[in-house]
């Protein structure tokens, strides 16, 4: 409706509309709500694939330094599939509980989402276990970060993602605690949403060293 | 004046590295101290004696406006500027001197450390402020918004900046900075070259004030993406907010690759890792290709926004609409991509072999292109414009001399043949120099120009503008056009003391040109200091060059809310279309507007990361535990803080907008 007012103005009959017209043409003079947080799921994604990049920065240097063994271990003296298997089981369920959370959120009920929400947290705890057993294991064989190449990246791709996972748990409990001062504020909805992004996102990249790292290492 | 190398390995629980022996054993820098300490002693004491630290705090530091982040983010630039210009005069004069036997003023250790800070300075604590800080006052401004999507977030990433700034700063008299120039290459920036604190400054500097970089880049996306005023569709953005935002996907996309291989190579050196190491199979060349995949983005990162500001000054100052506006939009994001597969012609001489050589040759050569296209539409503007030779658009015009010859010394550069006779040689100090200082330093004055009547309500003070203007054109071509030639005779880049007496009368003009420099830079302190003394006879209206875009429809400077209405945007140059159609502003009718409140989460979680820093980088332990511990632990106890917000009521609004009006309104409302 503005447009046109304009439109007829530019056709050189700008001094023919009345001034108040042109200034309702150019200015939005009736109140507008901007809903509050529009931005965040934008942004939050925006950060979440420079993230990514991070990551990509760690495959790419797996992907040149994974066979420098430098005369020692390699992955297929190291990985122990089945301890993997059940580590990956653990991340993939805690992303299941997780969306469970979000389910029980969009309906309103405070305690069920604080519930999975825990759920989910077990699982990631458990899978930050095995890893760190994983870890001492291997630092234990004399197979830490510092022996090789293939070993510095490795440790500094899978750590990586390990502290990813830590973050998300530390937030994860923050927002726990959140929900049972504020409950399921919009704001508090919307710090869930974020934090499921990134707890699938890190399910994804894990996607991902499983395959790459893990998989095609025992080929 | 050779320095025996000093035994560093003292450690101790409580001071970690930090000890005695971290004063630097040299007078020039005891100097500088002093000169520094009695500055911030007289600085601090007036600024209480004079009661403004209240002020600076409720009015500034804590401040989410972004207008008044934009204007801090220039400061810390201006700072940093001289900070990296007093290393670049210590260089000058050192190469100067340095001849017939003659080892100069400087050490080889102090010598090595100044070059690296110049480079790191200027690129990520001048030049990279200097554009952040455009962007945060113009493009809210520009779009008809009230602030930026995350204005919290948005002073964070101030302080998280300066926190970077203040690292580099404090490595100049405790302890030493990196000799490794300016992205520490490694196997010399590794743990058994650099065993000092050197490399650790440049690393956790970098690492803090990039942190700042990231979230302001997706800050400034989603404040473009998502809060453009009504009828402002993709097309009709103003071209600065176009670069503005094509940069900014250009940081996020980058920056997070300078993270990693920042943290890749603290894991060598704190923790005996092998990315780069030359045994155990680490490798050095991938480091080059990392860091050379977010460097590259990063030179794009300064000069786009940079192209932005020349192009709204080229159209206000010729009074046309921008020519070619559609093909400005396309060149300035067909550069955004290129700039991500060019990065190997910086080693071309690495050896990847002729077909990647090529490959990226090509694609260097290619990249200019889309720049040429540019510069043909800033002339085409300014044909048949009617040119107002004001100081920004001479800027402008010295720019577009100046950034043509750089940028053909630069296609130069891009063959490989030609490379690998020039790599590394004076010749490339020159051509970046021609394109950066040609570019965005000639872009950042242009810029101040413009808009500082739009921030302060006066303008620049125009005759010690001309003279800073004309003592910096001079200066340059005097201080780098020599550099082309050592650099074609064959002199590299970082080198101390000569030998061949003929090369010195090169570097005496080109130590002249430095001078000549100084005084610019001079002038144009005083041009500021002045203007502000005669900022009653300086005065302007809201609209003070008859510009075209939004910004210029408020009153100078802006009420805290930006726009009491928001406009309604129909064409391209709104400003500009308003005028056109005589539009007046409502002068009745006012709301209630939402605003963010201020808070001092940004700076204390700036000074704690600073403190975090220099633990990491002196290695005391527990400090550095206590701190990360207390940054994780503040910013999750902000997320309970839920009062952020407020409305400023429509009487308020009325109030304010009723002593605008006193002043000179614009020529449309």
């Amino acid at each position: 409706m503005t447009a046109t007012t304009r439109d007829t103005m530019t056709n050189s009959t700008a001094t023919a509309a009345s001034p108040e017209a042109r200034t309702a043409a150019f200015y939005e003079l009736e109140p507008h709500h901007h809903p509050e947080g529009a931005s965040t799921m934008l942004g939050f994604w925006i950060y979440l694939m420079s993230d990514c990049l991070i990551f990509a920065m760690l495959f790419a240097a797996y992907g040149v330094l994974g066979g420098n063994f430098a005369a020692g271990p390699g992955p297929k003296d190291l990985f122990e599939l089945p301890l993997i298997a059940v580590n990956t089981a653990m991340l993939l369920f805690s992303s299941i509980t997780y969306g469970f959370a979000m389910l029980v959120m969009e309906k309103g009920k405070v305690r069920a989402t604080q519930g999975w929400l825990l759920v989910t947290a077990v699982f990631g705890a458990s899978f930050l276990a095995i890893e760190l057993y994983e870890f001492s294991h291997l630092i234990h064989e004399g197979a830490g970060p510092w022996r090789s190449g293939f070993l510095t990246a490795f440790f500094s791709l899978v750590g990586t993602h390990g502290l990813h996972v830590t973050f998300g748990l530390i937030w994860l409990f923050t927002l726990v605690v959140q929900l049972s001062k504020k409950g399921l504020t919009p704001a508090n909805q919307r710090r869930l949403q974020c934090l499921s992004l990134f707890w699938h996102f890190l399910d994804v990249i894990w996607i991902g060293v499983f395959t790459f790292v893990y998989l095609m290492g025992m080929l | 004046m050779a320095i025996e190398a000093v035994d560093h390995s003292h450690w101790s629980p409580l001071l970690g590295r930090l000890w005695w022996d971290a004063i630097p054993p040299d007078p020039i820098v005891w100097a500088t101290f002093a000169g520094v300490m009695l500055g911030g002693i007289a600085l601090v004491a007036a600024l209480t004696y004079f009661r403004v630290w209240g002020y600076l705090w409720k009015e500034w530091f804590t401040s989410v406006d972004h207008k008044k982040i934009g204007i801090m983010y220039m400061v810390l630039g201006l700072i940093m500027f001289i900070r990296g210009f007093a290393d670049a005069i210590m260089m000058r004069l050192q190469q100067a001197l340095a001849f017939g036997g003659s080892e100069g003023y400087l050490n080889a250790h102090h010598f090595d450390q100044v070059f690296t800070a110049h480079g790191v300075i200027m690129i990520f604590f001048a030049a990279m402020p200097f554009v952040t800080g455009f962007m945060n006052y113009v493009v809210p401004l520009q779009i008809g918004a009230r602030d930026v999507s995350f204005p919290f977030l948005n002073n964070f990433s101030f302080w998280m900046t300066t926190s970077g700034a203040v690292l580099i700063m404090a490595s100049l008299f405790i302890g030493e900075f990196g000799q490794t120039g300016w992205l520490a290459y490694p196997p010399l920036s590794g743990i058994a070259y650099s065993p000092y604190v050197g490399v650790d400054y440049w690393i956790w500097s970098l690492q803090i004030a990039g942190v700042g970089t990231l979230l302001s880049g997706v800050n400034l996306i989603c404040t473009i993406v998502k809060m453009r005023a009504p009828g402002m569709n993709m097309m009709k953005m103003p071209i600065f907010t176009w670069t503005a935002l094509c940069t900014n996907i250009l940081i996020v996309a980058a920056f997070p690759v300078l993270t990693a291989v920042l943290t890749m190579l603290s894991m060598d050196r704190y923790l005996g890792f092998n990315f780069f190491t030359n045994d155990l199979g680490g490798s050095a060349m991938m480091y080059v290709n990392l860091i050379w995949i977010w460097g590259h983005p990063e030179v794009y990162i300064l000069i786009l926004p940079i192209f932005g500001v020349f192009s709204e000054i080229t159209a206000t100052f010729c009074g046309k609409r921008l020519f070619g506006y559609t093909s400005m939009v396309y060149a300035t994001m067909v550069i955004t991509i290129l700039s991500y597969i060019v990065w190997l012609h910086h080693f071309f001489t690495m050896g990847s072999g002729a077909s990647v050589n090529s490959f990226f040759g090509i694609t260097t050569m290619v990249i200019s292109i889309p720049t040429g296209a540019k510069l043909f539409n800033w002339l085409f503007t300014m044909y048949r414009g009617r040119i107002r030779f004001e100081l920004p658009m001479m800027w402008t015009v010295a720019f577009m001399v100046t950034f043509t010859i750089g940028g053909m010394t630069g296609v130069l550069l891009a063959v490989p043949p030609a490379d690998f006779v020039l790599h590394n040689s004076l010749f490339l100090i020159a051509h970046f120099h021609n394109v950066i200082i040609g570019g965005v330093v000639f872009g950042v004055f242009a810029g101040i120009n413009f808009w500082w009547p739009k921030a302060f309500g006066f303008k620049l003070h125009e005759g010690l503008g001309k003279i800073s203007f004309w003592c910096w054109v001079v200066g340059f071509y005097l201080a780098f056009m020599p550099l082309y030639v050592l650099g074609l005779m064959g002199v590299t880049r970082r080198m101390r003391v000569f030998d061949d007496p003929n090369l010195q009368i090169w570097f005496v003009v080109a130590a002249i040109g430095a001078a000549v420099i100084a005084a610019g830079i001079g002038a144009f302190v005083l041009q500021v200091a002045f203007s502000i003394w005669k900022r009653k006879e300086l005065a302007c209206d809201g609209d003070p060059w008859g510009g075209r875009t939004l910004e210029w429809s408020t009153t100078s400077p802006p009420p805290h809310y930006n726009f009491a209405f928001t406009p309604v945007i129909h064409d391209i140059d709104a400003w500009e279309d308003m005028k056109r159609c005589d539009v007046a502003a409502p002068k009745s009718g006012f709301l209630d507007i939402h605003m963010p409140k201020n808070t001092g989460t940004g700076i204390i979680l700036g000074g704690i990361a600073t403190v975090f820093g220099f633990a990491m980088i002196w290695q005391i332990w527990w400090l550095a535990a206590i701190t990360f511990v207390g940054m994780i632990g503040y910013s999750i106890a902000h997320t309970f803080n839920y009062n952020r917000d407020y409305y400023i009521p429509a009487d308020e609004v009325a109030e304010t907008e009723a002593a605008a009006h006193g002043q000179p309104l614009p020529a449309g409302a």
